[in-house]
């Protein structure tokens, strides 16, 4: 239950009491709000107890009488300071004149009332003022949010910007004091452990561009049908050196064509994190098996490896920005934690889920589907 | 530079690349080095070593990691000190940061210094709490 505490401003008794008692007796609902509204009603007699109320106790909704005994209720509105307004109001009005009612709205108010109304009349107005004031609540609180999740990942993204920067001047001051002596090649890893974090930061770097074309928008799909084995073919034929300096076998299994209506940029994009993964994370001779299958409308990706596996806990935190797992296994290997955040990014586009099954030292199996929209395709 | 040889240093930090270049810039000091790359791994290493010294991160894979750490040395080996070394501050809005001298008293440890540390600092500390 949302309850709208309503101030009613009119100099009438009867006028007050008889809008009160409507009031207290409406119980409201509106479309997409899940829960109902009642009100809870103040009065106020004239302009400066009005004001008075209004200044102390803010209500959500004003009813205000045009015509006071002291001030107008134009007036009023006037009066209030920017954060005082922030309520919904409705303007009274004995005559029903259009210019009465301009000014009235200029002056802030969302709607207005003409006298007599009854109180059918004075419900509906109520109620598209209260679902106004609803919504602006919630946008108000999402672009809250929003700017919260933004300063977030701007903290975070500055941290992981920093540490490898920082981890390589340090070995670079390591080497300038000549720590380890006169020999270079007595500072062969560190110059290793400078390549590795400054490879990291390239991804990363890369990893973010994707991934704020992706947020934006403002990347438009290249939409056509592709048979996604081709990509996925490619996307292991980009990969393959790397699995054959660790002899990893990479299999495609797809015995039919697998048509989707997609932008292949974002298919590929899908492969590359998967199957990158799932070779990064393998161990030297191990297998990476990709499953394609189609049935209906709904495509499967299945990505299978024998690799170093997740426990639950570490699977429970994967989709998160910059989430990297760390152990010894995985200190040697660079990432930038964005690679599945992206990826369910794009699957979400094809209304698609991910699983994960993975055991530590089993190796892990990421199953992707996604939705091959073909009446979309029709309507192009 | 031989005459502190083989006190035993313990050095916490899940940043591998941190732990590497202290325990290089450590060693060539003549001191022992233990590294630990998590909390885990070093409650491990205390169970049958006692050092002489302990340098934590805070903040490790939980929040207060190092804290937490500083506060089973404490308990195990009392007088043994321990340097507490933070590297996250407001700006990545992590709370934790033992900044002001209420959370230091909590917090139990003899030292605190902020990331990224001068190593001359740090090793000036280091060599007046093994002397003491
Ligand atoms: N197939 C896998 N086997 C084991 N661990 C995995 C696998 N795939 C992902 N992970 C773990 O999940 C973490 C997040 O993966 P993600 O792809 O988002 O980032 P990354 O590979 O570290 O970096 P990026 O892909 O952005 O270069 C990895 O750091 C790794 O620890
Ligand atoms: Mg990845």
């Amino acid at each position: 239950m949302i309850t709208v505490r309503t101030l009613v401003v009119d100099d009438e008794a009867g006028m007050r009491k008889s809008i009160a008692r409507v009031l207290s007796k409406t119980v409201l609902t509106i479309p997409d709000v899940d829960q109902q509204i009642n009100f809870e009603v103040d009065l106020a007699a004239d302009g400066s107890e009005a004001l008075a109320k209004l200044k102390s106790n803010q209500p959500d909704l004003l009813l205000l009488d045009y015509k006071l005994p002291d001030i107008t209720g134009l007036e009023i509105l006037d009066q209030l300071t920017a954060e005082e307004s922030e309520m919904v109001t409705i303007m009274i009005t004995a005559y029903a004149s259009l210019e009465t009612a301009v000014a009235a709205v200029k002056n802030g108010a969302f709607d207005f009332l003409a006298k007599p109304f009854n109180p059918e009349e004075l419900r509906s107005t109520v109620s598209k003022a209260v679902q106004n004031l609803i919504v602006a609540r919630q946008l108000k609180k999402l672009a809250r949010e929003r700017h919260q999740v933004r300063f977030q990942f701007i903290s975070v993204l500055g941290h992981e910007l920093k540490s490898p920067i920082n981890a390589v001047e340090g070995y670079l001051n390591l080497m300038k004091s000549k720590t380890m002596g006169d020999d270079i090649e007595s500072y062969d890893s560190m110059i290793d452990r400078c390549l590795v974090r400054t490879r990291g930061m390239i991804k990363l770097i890369l990893d973010l561009l994707d991934l704020t074309r992706l947020e934006s928008g403002s990347k438009t799909q290249d939409l056509c049908t592709s048979d996604i084995r081709d990509i996925a073919i490619r996307s292991i034929e980009t990969m393959q050196p790397m699995a054959d300096e660790r002899g990893i076998q990479c299999v495609l299994h797809a015995d039919k064509t697998i048509d989707l209506y997609c932008d292949s940029g974002e298919i590929e994009i899908i492969f590359n994190n998967l199957i990158s993964n799932a070779v990064k994370y393998n161990k030297d001779n191990g297998s990476v098996d990709v499953y394609l299958d189609k049935v209906d409308n709904l495509i499967t990706i299945k990505v299978k490896d024998t690799g170093i596996g997740m426990n639950a806990e570490e699977q429970a935190t994967l989709f998160q920005e910059f989430t990297r797992i760390k152990n010894a296994q995985t200190r040697n290997i660079t990432g930038s934690g964005l690679g599945l955040t992206i990826l369910k990014k794009i699957t979400a586009l094809y209304s698609g889920t991910i699983k994960i099954s993975s055991q530590p030292d089993q190796g892990s199996t990421f199953i992707v589907t996604l939705i091959d929209n073909i009446d979309n395709e029709e309507n192009h | 530079m031989s005459d502190v040889a083989n006190e035993t240093i313990l050095l916490v930090d899940d940043d591998f690349d941190f732990l590497n270049q202290l325990d290089i810039q450590l060693s060539a000091e003549g001191y022992n080095i233990i590294t630990a790359e998590g909390q885990k791994a070093a409650e491990k290493i205390l169970e049958d070593t006692c050092p002489d010294l302990a340098i934590l991160d805070l903040m490790m894979e939980h929040q207060d990691g190092g804290f937490a750490l500083a506060f089973h040395i404490k308990k195990k080996y009392a007088n043994v000190p321990v340097i507490i070394v933070s590297g996250v501050n407001s700006e990545t809005s992590l709370k934790f940061d033992a900044s002001t001298d209420e959370e230091r008293t909590w917090v139990k440890a003899d030292v605190f210094l902020s990331k990224p540390i001068r190593f001359e600092q740090l090793l000036k500390e280091v060599q007046r709490l093994i002397k003491g």
